[in-house]
């Protein structure tokens, strides 16, 4: 007969082998994604509502290519230069990862669900001013205001300065 | 199918009279005011306008001798070919293989010895040769005459650059990364001067005449030449300009003066 503790320990080692599988996956099951340099708002994360985005973002990336390309529409919503500009951040030593690493925001997605994307055979997968980043979309919210409350650049120049983005 | 050279002609003949008259009509109902006055600042979400035709007037009297400014100042705004003594961003590609937007032609004649020195690049045509061939499409001129390729759709079969009188075009033969974010290119795909579209977009002038007049040369005058009010159009009338192989009929977006 197994003694009440030998029954525990069995029980807790079947939970165990049980469970196994379960929390080494954890990690797998959805790929970790580089988080954005600015919310798009307040009240907005993304340009689009995320569940839309994450389903949608290669229509809305489409229809847009062909407005810039072919009619020369320069807007930056859903311009895929802004969404590079936004998404793709670099880690805590400051390096960035290249489309195929799995720290790429496009491929940390793309990896995991073994789709391949071909925007950048042509386009750069890096930021252009990585340093000199400005989110123009977010007019609610403009990321430099923080220098704005450090002194460097008082609200009225902001103001001066973003007047164009806020159109 | 294509029109027949006739039918091309007559065409171009209804085009010439409908603008003719449609001019008559524009300056006829009022002096002094003047109707569809073609609005230059250009907002990011407006369009590419039929109202316009971005050209060119490159003056070769003023052009100089050995300064490749236009085409450094090309190279840097799009990131082809090598500039300073960098390497080129094709390393495999030969250099008759490589990229090359605008080049620099000396013209030396013969019985006289005269040498004339001129940038040459995509002429953009009214009647583009590269539009007419290409099977899908890729190869387009926008609504305000900027001939260009669409990469996402071209399958780079290199019809247009064949069909090209100006060897105005280019294939990338090898895999491209870090590109301009204003100027996407990579392998596979045909490219060719755009007249800096998205510097136009912006009411820019393309980059090759920025670096021209900032050398002091001015040989290079960009503008519209639908708005007869522009430098270029006023320019064009009280001098003319040539186009490069006129015996075409393409009627080129560039036009030479001093050829």
């Amino acid at each position: 007969m197994m003694s009440l503790r030998q029954f525990a320990k069995h029980l807790a080692l079947l939970v165990g082998l049980i469970a196994l599988p379960v929390l080494s996956n954890a990690g797998e099951l959805s790929p970790s994604v580089p988080k954005a340099k600015a919310n798009v708002s307040e009240t907005q994360q993304c340009v689009e509502p995320i569940d839309v985005i994450r389903k949608n973002h290669m229509v809305f990336l489409e229809h847009k290519r062909d407005e810039t390309m072919r009619e020369g529409v320069r807007t930056k919503k859903h311009s895929l230069v802004e969404c590079i500009d936004c998404h793709v951040t670099p880690n805590e030593n400051g390096e960035y990862a290249r489309i195929g690493e799995d720290g790429h925001f496009c491929s940390s997605c793309h990896n995991y669900a073994a789709v391949n994307v071909d925007c950048f055979d042509c386009h750069s997968d890096l930021p252009q001013n990585a340093s000199a980043h400005m989110h123009t979309l977010n007019n609610n919210n403009p990321h430099h205001k923080d220098l704005a409350a450090n002194g460097s650049l008082t609200k009225e120049t902001l103001d001066v300065l973003t007047e164009g983005d806020k159109k | 199918m294509s029109p027949t050279n006739s039918e091309q002609k007559t065409d171009q003949y209804r085009r010439k009279f409908l603008g003719q008259s449609a001019a008559v009509a524009g300056l006829a109902i009022a002096p002094g005011i003047v109707l569809n006055q073609v609005a230059h600042a250009k907002s990011d979400a407006d369009k590419a306008s039929a109202a316009n035709r971005w050209g060119m007037l490159i003056d070769t009297t003023k052009c100089a001798k050995g300064c490749t400014d236009c085409v450094t100042a090309c190279k840097t705004e799009n990131g082809w070919g090598s500039v300073d003594g960098k390497a080129s961003a094709e390393k495999l590609s030969n250099t008759e293989q490589q990229a090359q937007w605008i080049r620099k032609v000396t013209i030396t004649d013969k019985q006289t010895g005269h040498v004339q020195s001129l940038p040459l690049m995509c002429q953009h045509c009214e009647t583009a040769p590269c539009v007419d061939v290409c099977p899908t499409g890729a190869s387009m001129k926008r609504e305000d005459g900027i001939v260009q390729v669409d990469k996402h759709i071209c399958i780079g079969c290199r019809y247009c650059m064949m069909a090209c009188p100006y060897k105005a075009r280019s294939f990338i033969h090898e895999k491209l990364e870090l590109q301009k974010a204003t100027a996407p290119r990579g392998i596979g795909t045909v490219e060719s001067c755009n007249m800096c579209a998205h510097r136009v977009d912006k009411d820019q002038n393309p980059a090759c005449v920025e670096a021209c007049s900032k050398a002091d040369h001015n040989a290079i005058l960009f503008g519209d030449l639908k708005d007869a009010n522009s430098e270029i159009s006023k320019e064009l009338k009280k001098h003319g300009g040539e186009q490069i192989r006129a015996d075409l009929g393409l009627n080129t977006g560039v036009r030479y003066q001093g050829l």
